[in-house]
């Protein structure tokens, strides 16, 4: 193998997925412990997908997604004690607490969301790419959705707009083999989520989403074809998902060998790790430091999302509607 | 001109001139779309055709493809492309073809438009304006006369506008462009072509939303209305004066914020009421303002408050069956005269 990425770019990228292995893993134990509640979609798996994809997208760039999206926000930039602080419905979460687990936003870091109806953000984001395009910004919008969102009727009306107008979007599907608890192969007429803009000449791939470098790689192409404004572009992501859809789920369509089969032949950490150490030359002592970094960082955010108070009552009435009076 | 004798002309400090409500809305966007750059265009038929009911004529000649943008029939998908537009910054104006259409699209209106404020702790505004005709045309069943006043007017974080006259549905769809929250722009195609001579001519007039207006001052009862419906109540008001019962009639103009301060200082001085709307009463816009006045002015009522609607059927073809399901003058009428006790 030879040298695809800089060692800078190498550690960080280790550093980023590793951040959100360990956040999630403190967001399951909170659950547990009753200071996280409701829905909460955990990303462990699919970790080197996000990291991929945003270490090539540009500053002002925008990004939207569904309501697995923990990890999305911290590569994004967003701070995990906001983040967090969120999850545990405190005041000093990025929504107030107004928001949960589903809906976190970041204008400053043009991450749009946080959307909890499957589907939805697809539209959404061609609308940010409208946006970029009628704007003449040079952005990006990228779109995620999972195997589940790709049938929505939505996605295909939101394909068809793209690419008659040549928007500025990459479509990423992550295909973690479940749509909550129907695999894809009880979902889907069709398994090549990839190839369903062929109708409007709208180009996909399938990537290994278990494999930083490929990513990087594809959503190099991805991007670039976006941005020179050739129009859309598609691309599937083949992960999996290691915990249940969201913490209430047992996950009992699957067998344990499934999952433990891909965490011990797949895992997108471990073997970035093995590519750091082995081709990079990157010493254990090097991984130690970020990986005590990132302890620290996520032991961090729980105790401020402990900490920080539940909102105000006074919460309940604000932020309905933006009282600007465009007549005064 | 309906009930020009009682008309109350707002008092203007320019000059006022005459068009129909067509051509008020499309002054509206064209002003407003001059006066911001970020302002456009987009639905079915809006651009090349110049609109179904020929609202955006002449602006795809004024502003070009960019900003006046023809879609696919796809109102789930452009409704959301217009969200993520206004999210990126834009200030999207999205016709539906008929607010019939807007069912395919509701729930980005609602769970995307109207909800992402709040979601947000207060981050992410969506300035964008849904509008297109709304309500019963003449004839064209059940599934394209549907009036989704009390659908929208029921959920926090949309503001819904339902104006009747021609200076009225200008100034408020500039007040709707300008406002930074999702508006639901509730047009009448019956309307489209009435003339009236309220229009102001000055591009910066516009009008608060969530302001009622009192077309015509009465002292025996209240009679509430929106859009299509006013002209109604004005004719109603016209018979009831003969019969020696001043009606006063409240424009209700938005039904999202609703007046309530107007309604209720009417009632308390005729201590009557009855509401007037197009579409089926359960849980309509009259059930919820008779509700309000039971709150807030029980002890001035003399009578029940009566609701006038749609009957409570899916709109039928048959001319008859059509006329007798919506509401119709006599009714409106025969409902003043019971609340008054004259009969």
């Amino acid at each position: 193998m030879s040298q695809l990425i800089s060692t800078e770019a190498a550690l960080k990228a280790y550093h980023d997925m590793l951040l959100i292995r360990r956040f999630e893993e403190r967001a399951a134990q909170l659950y547990g412990m009753g200071l996280i509640a409701g829905f909460c979609h955990l990303y462990i798996g699919q970790e080197a997908i996000v990291v991929g994809i945003q270490s090539v997208l540009k500053s002002g760039d925008s990004v939207i997604t569904a309501y697995r999206e923990h990890g999305h926000m911290l590569v994004c930039g967003m701070d995990p004690k906001g983040v967090m602080a969120e999850l545990t419905g405190r005041k000093d979460g990025y929504s107030k607490g107004k928001g949960g687990s589903m809906h976190m936003f970041s204008r400053e870091k043009n991450f749009y969301g946080g959307h909890g109806i499957v589907g939805a953000q697809v539209p959404i984001g061609t609308g940010l790419a409208f946006a970029h395009k009628y704007k003449k910004d040079q952005g990006v919008c990228i779109a995620y959705m999972g195997d589940g969102a790709s049938n929505q009727g939505q996605v295909y009306e939101s394909y068809n707009m793209a690419a008659l107008w040549k928007l500025p979007v990459v479509y990423i599907i992550e295909n973690n083999k479940y749509g909550m608890g129907t695999s894809v192969e009880r979902s889907s007429a069709g398994p090549n989520y990839y190839g369903r803009g062929q109708g409007w000449n709208i180009p996909g791939e399938k990537v290994d989403g278990m494999e930083l470098l490929d990513i990087i790689e594809a959503s190099k192409r991805a991007v670039e074809h976006a941005r020179s404004g050739k129009g859309p572009y598609i691309l599937e992501l083949d992960t999996y998902r290691y915990r249940g859809h969201s913490m209430s789920d047992p996950a009992k369509y699957r067998s344990k060998d499934e999952v433990e089969g891909i965490k011990i032949n797949r895992d997108p950490i471990d073997h970035f790790k093995t590519y750091m150490t082995k081709i990079l030359k990157i010493t254990e002592d090097q991984v130690k430091v970020i990986e005590n970094e990132i302890k620290t960082v996520v032991l961090e955010a729980v105790e401020f999302a402990k900490a920080s108070p539940e909102p105000d009552l006074s919460e309940l009435y604000t932020d309905i509607l933006k009282e600007e009076v465009p007549f005064a | 001109m309906l009930n020009s004798n009682h008309l109350e002309i707002p008092m203007l400090p320019h000059p006022l001139t005459s068009m129909t409500v067509r051509e008020a809305l499309r002054d509206a966007m064209t002003e407003e779309m001059h006066r911001d750059l970020t302002v456009f265009l987009l639905g079915e038929e809006v651009a090349e055709y110049n609109g179904a009911y020929k609202v955006s004529q002449g602006l795809l000649d004024t502003f070009g493809p960019e900003r006046v943008i023809d879609t696919p029939i796809t109102e789930h998908g452009f409704a959301g492309l217009g969200v993520g537009a206004a999210f990126g910054g834009l200030r999207p104006i999205i016709e539906f073809m008929t607010f019939n259409f807007s069912m395919q699209a509701i729930d980005q209106i609602i769970n995307s438009a109207a909800k992402t404020l709040y979601m947000s702790g207060g981050q992410m505004g969506c300035p964008i304006v849904f509008r297109g005709p709304n309500g019963a045309a003449s004839r064209v069943g059940a599934q394209h006369s549907h009036c989704f006043a009390s659908w929208y007017a029921h959920c926090p974080g949309l503001k819904v506008i339902s104006p009747y006259s021609a200076g009225d549905a200008k100034a408020l769809l500039k007040a709707a462009i300008r406002d930074p929250n999702p508006v639901i722009f509730l047009e009448h195609e019956l309307l489209y072509g009435h003339h009236f001579d309220d229009v102001s001519t000055d591009p910066e007039h516009i009008l608060p939303i969530g302001k009622a207006y009192i077309r015509r001052k009465g002292k025996d009862v209240t009679l509430t209305a929106f859009s299509m419906m006013v002209g109604k109540a004005l004719e109603a008001a016209e018979i009831l004066a003969d019969l020696g019962i001043e009606a006063e009639v409240i424009d209700l103009r938005s039904l999202r914020p609703l007046d309530v301060e107007t309604i209720t200082q009417s009632v308390m001085k005729t201590n009557r009421l009855v509401s007037i709307e197009e579409s089926w009463p359960f849980a309509g816009i009259g059930s919820e303002i008779a509700a309000l006045m039971m709150e807030q002015a029980f002890d001035y009522l003399d009578a029940p408050v009566v609701r006038v609607t749609g009957a409570d059927v899916p709109m039928p073809y048959a001319a008859n069956l059509e006329s007798l399901a919506l509401p119709q003058v006599d009714t409106i009428v025969e409902a003043a005269k019971k609340v008054c006790y004259r009969s």
